[in-house]
C-alpha cells in the first residue's frame, strides 16, 4: 500500500527541498568565518541595527496592542454608534503598506506640508518649528508600522474576544465580577495568547519592514542587509547579517507557534450563541466610536485620501505609457507567482491529504516558514545560489562552447517568482487547505470505489470544487507580490520597474507627488483582501 | 415564605414575544424545573432571572426583593443569584480552585481555602484543587460548575441544560447526585431542560413551558397523571388521544367505553371531548373477551408497545409483557384498568396530530 504513496511524497518533498535551497545555503553560511567587513560591521553599525530593531519592536507591540485590543474590545462587547461600519473598517489598514503610509505622512508633515504651514499661519513660525515632532525619525517609524499592523492584534483579539468568551463573561457576572474585573481577570487572560500571536505576526512584519526605515533614515537589520549587498558586495557579510535576523525571526516564530496552540486550547468547549452586546448611549457610545475610528482614520482614510489628492495632480503628467509598463509589469509578474504558488500549494496540500506522515508535515512547515522570512533576506539567499549557478554555466559553456549564457537565473524574472514563491506560499498553502478540508474524505472514497486514480481525483473532484479557494489563494497572493519591496529592489532585472519600486524611487527623490499614483494603485488592489477577510469573518459570525 | 416569585413576565418584542406572562413561585429549599421543547423560552426566562436578559414588563422578587421589572434592573453581578451555564463556562485559564474561588474573593483565605475544600468534598472531586478544567471529564466540570456556582452561598440557583453535554447513561445518575448536593447545601434551585427524566429525578415542581407560556407548574407526579392541556399530555410520557361524549359531570362515553372523568372546564352533556389514553391504561390480557387489531408493534427490551386499532379506527397505546409476541393484524384481548379519564376541550385535527407524532415516531 505505502510503495504506491511514495511517489507523491517524493514530489512534495523534493519541491520543499527546492524551493528552500536559499535557506539552506543561507545556512551554510553559518559556518564561514566572518571576515574584515563584518568585523567592521560588528564594531560599527551592528549595535545601532540591534538597537534600533528592538526600540522598533518595542514600539511596535505598544502600539498595536493599544489599537488593537481597545477596538477589539470595544467591538466584540458593546453596540455603539458606528460599529457596523467600524467592525470591518478597522480592517482597512492592511491595505496600506507601512512604505506608503510613510511616504503620505511624509508629504502632510514636512515643512512645507499641509500640516505645518497651516500651523505656521495661526501661531508663531518660529515655536511650531521648534515643537514639531520629526516624522523621519525612529518614533516616527514605530507610529507608521503600528497604524498599519495592529489589525493583526485586533483581528485575532476580537475572534478570542467574542468565541465561547461570552458566556464565560456572563457566569463571571453571576459570581459578582463588574466590568473592570470582567476585562482584567477574565477576558484579557484568557485572549492573551490570540493577542500575543497577533502581536507576533506584527512583529515579523516590523522587522521584515524595508521601505519605511529606510525612507526614514533609520539604520536596522533590513536596511544594513540591503546597504553591504549593494554596497559592499560582500556575500558572506550580508547573509551573515541575514542570519542574525533570522535568529530574531525564530524566537518570533517559536512564540507565535506556542501561542496559537495555547489558543487553540482556550477555545475549545462548545460555542455558545452570542448574547446581545451591551448597548452604549450617550456619550459612552461617542468614545467608543472615536476610539475606533483613530485608527482607521489614521491608519487608512487620511494617507488614502493624500494619495488620491497627488494621483489627481499628477494625473495628466503621470497617467503615460510608462506608468502602464509599470502596471504591467506588476500585475504579469504578481499573476505569474500567484498561479506558481497556488498550483504548489495545490500540489502540496493534496499531498499532505492522501498522504498524512511525518515526513509531509514536516516538510510543510518548512516551506511554510517563507511567510516570517523578511523580504531582504530572501532576496539575498536566492541571489546567492542562482548566481553562482549562472556563473558556473557561463563559465563552463565559454569553456567548451565558447558561448556566453549571460544570467539565466539570476538576472531574470525567474529569481524573483522564485523568491515570492517561497515567501507567499504559506498564504496560498493555508487557503487551498482550509478548501480541501470542506471536502470530505469520504468523497475520495467513494470515487476511489468507483475507479478513479487519484489524479482523476485531483482533477475531476477537488479541482472544480476547489475553484473558490484556488481564486482567494490566487488573489491574496497577487497583492503580496503587488506590495513587496524589498525583494523586488534586489532581485529585478536590469531596467525592470514595478510599481512599488517606483513609488519608493519616486519618494527616495523628494518627489512625493509622483509617487502617488502607483502607490495609489498598490493600496486600491490591497483592498481586495481586505473584503474577502471581512467577508469571511462576517459569515462566520456577527 | 417563597423565595424565588416570577410575577406576570413579559420578554421580547410585541411581534416576538419570548415570555408571555409567566407566573411562577418557588419556596426556600425547592427545587424547580421548567420542561419544554427547544424555542419554548425556558432558557430566555432563566436568563431573565439571572439579570442577564431584561424584561419588558411583570416583576421578579428575589424573597421580598424587586430584582427586575420595566423600570427595575439589578446588575447581574449583584444579585446573588448563581447560575450552572450549559457549557459550564469554567474559566479555562485558572485552576479548579481558583474556578470555585473567583465568587468568594471578600472572604479571607482561610475562610475560603475550606469553602472550597468544603465544596470539593461535596461534590467528590476532594484534591483536584490544583487541576485544569481541560483536564476532568465532562461530568467532573459539570460538578465544578455547580460548585463554582454555590460557593457564594446564592439566595438561588439556576442551571440551564446542566446535563445536556454529557453521555445519556450518565444524566440521570447526575442529576440524583445534584439533587441530593443541592438537598445538603439547602439551596433553592430553578434548572431548565427537555428531557422529563431529567426532570422528575431532580425536581420537586416541574414547569412545562410551550411557545413562551407556561402551561402547568405542579408536581411531578400531577403533571404526568393529571396534564392540564394535551400539549403536556402529549410532551410527557406516551399516549393517545381519543374522541369521547360528555355523559354527564362525572362520565364520559368512548369506544373504551364509560369512563370516569372529572370535567373541569366548561362542557355540558351531549358535548365532545378528547380523552387521554396512557399505554398504562389499557393492559393486554390473553384471556380478556375483548380483543383489538394489532396495527404495529414495538420492541422496548422489557415490554412490548402495541398499537391497538378501536372499531371507529382510532388509535390508542398498550404496553404488554415482551414476551406477549402478537404479530401485526393479529388481534389481541385487552382490558381497561384506567379509574380516572384525563379530558380536554375536542383538539382541533392538527392537534391530534401533534398527539399522535410521538406514536407514530415511537414505531
Amino acid at each position: 500500500m505505502t510503495t504506491r504513496y511514495n511517489k507523491w511524497v517524493v514530489i512534495a518533498v523534493t519541491t520543499t527541498l527546492l524551493l528552500t535551497t536559499p535557506l539552506w545555503v543561507l545556512v551554510s553560511f553559518l559556518f564561514e568565518p566572518g571576515n574584515e567587513n563584518w568585523l567592521h560591521l560588528v564594531d560599527t553599525l551592528l549595535p545601532e541595527y540591534i538597537i534600533n530593531s528592538l526600540w522598533l519592536m518595542f514600539g511596535v507591540t505598544i502600539g498595536s496592542l493599544t489599537l488593537g485590543v481597545s477596538s477589539a474590545w470595544l467591538i466584540s462587547q458593546h453596540d455603539f454608534f458606528g460599529k457596523k461600519i467600524l467592525h470591518w473598517a478597522l480592517l482597512l489598514p492592511l491595505a496600506m503598506p507601512a512604505y506608503i503610509i510613510a511616504y503620505t505622512y511624509t508629504g502632510l508633515l514636512e515643512f512645507e506640508g499641509p500640516v505645518q504651514s497651516t500651523l505656521r499661519a495661526f501661531f508663531d513660525p518660529q515655536t511650531v518649528n521648534a515643537w514639531f515632532p520629526e516624522v523621519r525619525s525612529l518614533q516616527g517609524a514605530i507610529v507608521m508600522l503600528s497604524l498599519v499592523l495592529y489589525p493583526y492584534v485586533y483581528l485575532l483579539a476580537r475572534t478570542a474576544f467574542s468565541g465561547n468568551t461570552q458566556q464565560i463573561m456572563n457566569a463571571s457576572r453571576t459570581l459578582g465580577a463588574g466590568p473592570y474585573r470582567r476585562f482584567f481577570v477574565i477576558a484579557l487572560p484568557m485572549a492573551r495568547p490570540a493577542v500575543v500571536a497577533g502581536v507576533t505576526l506584527a512583529l515579523m512584519e516590523t522587522l521584515a519592514d524595508f521601505g519605511t526605515v529606510q525612507y526614514f533614515g533609520v539604520p536596522t537589520f533590513t536596511t544594513g542587509i540591503y546597504r553591504t549587498w549593494t554596497g559592499f558586495g560582500d556575500t558572506t557579510t550580508t547573509a551573515q547579517l541575514a542570519l542574525l535576523l533570522l535568529a530574531f525571526v525564530s524566537i518570533l516564530i517559536a512564540i507565535e507557534l506556542w501561542s496559537r496552540k495555547k489558543a487553540e486550547y482556550f477555545a475549545q468547549g462548545t460555542k455558545s450563541a452570542s448574547l446581545p452586546a451591551t448597548k452604549l448611549s450617550g456619550h459612552k457610545s461617542g468614545l467608543a466610536f472615536m476610539v475606533c475610528l483613530i485608527p482607521v482614520a489614521f491608519g487608512f482614510l487620511i494617507p488614502a485620501t493624500q494619495l488620491l489628492t497627488w494621483s489627481i495632480q499628477n494625473a495628466e503628467t503621470g497617467f503615460n505609457s510608462e506608468f502602464l509598463t509599470l502596471i504591467w509589469n506588476s500585475f504579469h509578474l504578481a499573476a505569474i507567482t500567484a498561479i506558481v504558488a497556488a498550483s504548489i500549494a495545490l500540489l502540496l496540500a493534496y499531498v499532505q491529504r492522501i498522504h498524512n506522515s511525518r515526513t509531509t508535515r514536516l516538510s510543510k512547515r518548512i516551506v511554510t516558514l517563507g511567510y516570517a522570512i523578511p523580504g531582504t533576506v530572501i532576496a539575498v539567499a536566492v541571489m546567492i545560489p542562482f548566481a553562482w549557478l549562472d556563473n558556473t554555466l557561463d563559465s563552463w559553456m565559454r569553456n567548451t562552447f565558447n558561448i556566453s549564457t549571460g544570467l539565466l537565473l539570476s538576472g531574470t524574472l525567474f529569481a524573483l517568482v522564485f523568491a515570492y514563491t517561497f515567501r507567499f506560499l504559506s498564504i496560498s498553502l493555508q487557503t487551498v487547505e482550509s478548501g480541501l478540508k470542506q471536502i470530505k474524505p469520504s468523497m475520495d472514497d467513494s470515487a476511489r470505489t468507483l475507479g478513479a486514480n487519484r489524479w482523476t481525483i485531483l482533477l475531476k473532484i477537488h479541482l472544480p470544487l476547489l475553484n473558490r479557494s484556488l481564486l482567494v489563494a490566487f488573489l491574496l497572493v497577487f497583492v503580496e507580490v503587488l506590495k513587496e519591496l524589498p525583494t523586488t529592489l534586489i532581485l529585478r532585472p536590469f531596467n525592470f520597474n514595478t510599481l512599488s519600486v517606483k513609488a519608493y524611487e519616486m519618494a527616495s527623490d523628494e518627489r512625493l507627488a509622483d509617487a502617488g499614483l502607483p502607490a495609489l494603485l498598490i493600496v486600491l488592489t490591497g483592498l481586495i483582501p481586505v473584503i474577502l477577510l471581512s467577508k469571511a469573518i462576517g459569515k462566520s459570525h456577527v | 415564605m417563597s423565595k424565588l416569585t416570577v410575577h406576570q413576565i413579559i420578554s421580547g418584542h410585541q411581534e416576538n414575544q419570548v415570555l408571555n406572562r409567566i407566573d411562577l413561585n418557588l419556596k426556600e429549599g425547592e427545587i424547580g424545573c421548567l420542561l419544554g421543547p427547544s424555542g419554548c423560552g425556558k432558557t430566555t426566562l432563566l436568563m431573565c432571572i439571572a439579570g442577564l436578559h431584561p424584561v419588558q414588563d411583570g416583576e421578579i422578587y428575589l424573597g421580598d426583593k424587586l430584582i427586575s421589572s420595566k423600570d427595575v434592573q439589578l446588575e447581574a453581578e449583584q444579585r446573588n443569584i448563581g447560575v450552572v451555564f450549559q457549557d459550564y463556562a469554567l474559566f479555562p485559564h485558572m485552576t479548579i480552585e481558583k474556578n470555585i474561588a473567583f465568587g468568594i474573593s471578600k472572604l479571607n483565605r482561610k475562610e475560603r481555602k475550606q469553602r472550597i475544600n468544603q465544596l470539593l468534598e461535596l461534590i467528590g472531586l476532594a484534591g483536584f484543587n490544583k487541576r485544569y478544567p481541560h483536564e476532568l471529564s465532562g461530568g467532573q466540570q459539570q460538578r465544578v460548575a455547580l460548585a463554582r456556582a454555590l460557593a457564594p452561598k446564592p439566595g438561588i440557583l439556576l442551571l440551564d441544560e446542566p446535563f445536556s453535554g454529557l453521555d445519556v447513561e450518565l444524566r440521570e445518575s447526575l442529576a440524583r447526585e445534584v439533587r441530593s448536593i443541592l438537598k445538603t447545601e439547602g439551596i433553592t434551585a430553578l434548572m431548565v431542560t427537555h428531557n422529563q427524566n431529567e426532570a422528575f429525578a431532580i425536581a420537586d415542581s416541574v414547569g412545562v413551558m410551550k411557545d413562551g407560556k407556561l402551561l402547568q407548574w405542579d408536581t411531578p407526579y400531577n403533571i404526568y397523571h393529571q396534564p392540564a392541556h394535551p400539549f403536556i399530555a402529549d410532551f410527557i410520557g406516551q399516549g393517545a388521544l381519543i374522541q369521547g361524549t360528555v355523559c354527564d359531570c362525572h362520565q364520559v362515553l368512548t369506544e373504551l367505553g364509560l369512563l370516569k372523568a372529572s370535567l373541569p372546564f366548561g362542557a355540558t352533556i351531549g358535548d365532545k371531548v378528547s380523552v387521554l389514553v396512557r399505554p398504562d391504561d389499557i393492559r393486554h390480557n390473553d384471556d380478556s373477551e375483548w380483543k383489538l387489531e394489532v396495527t404495529n408493534r414495538a420492541f422496548r427490551g422489557s415490554h412490548f408497545l402495541f398499537t391497538l386499532k378501536l372499531p371507529d379506527g382510532e388509535k390508542v397505546l398498550c404496553m404488554s409483557h415482551s414476551h406477549h409476541d402478537h404479530p401485526v393484524g393479529s388481534k389481541i384481548g385487552v382490558e381497561l384498568e384506567m379509574d380516572h379519564a384525563i379530558v380536554f376541550p375536542l383538539q382541533q385535527e392538527s392537534e391530534m396530530s401533534t398527539a399522535f407524532a410521538t406514536l407514530m415516531e415511537s414505531n
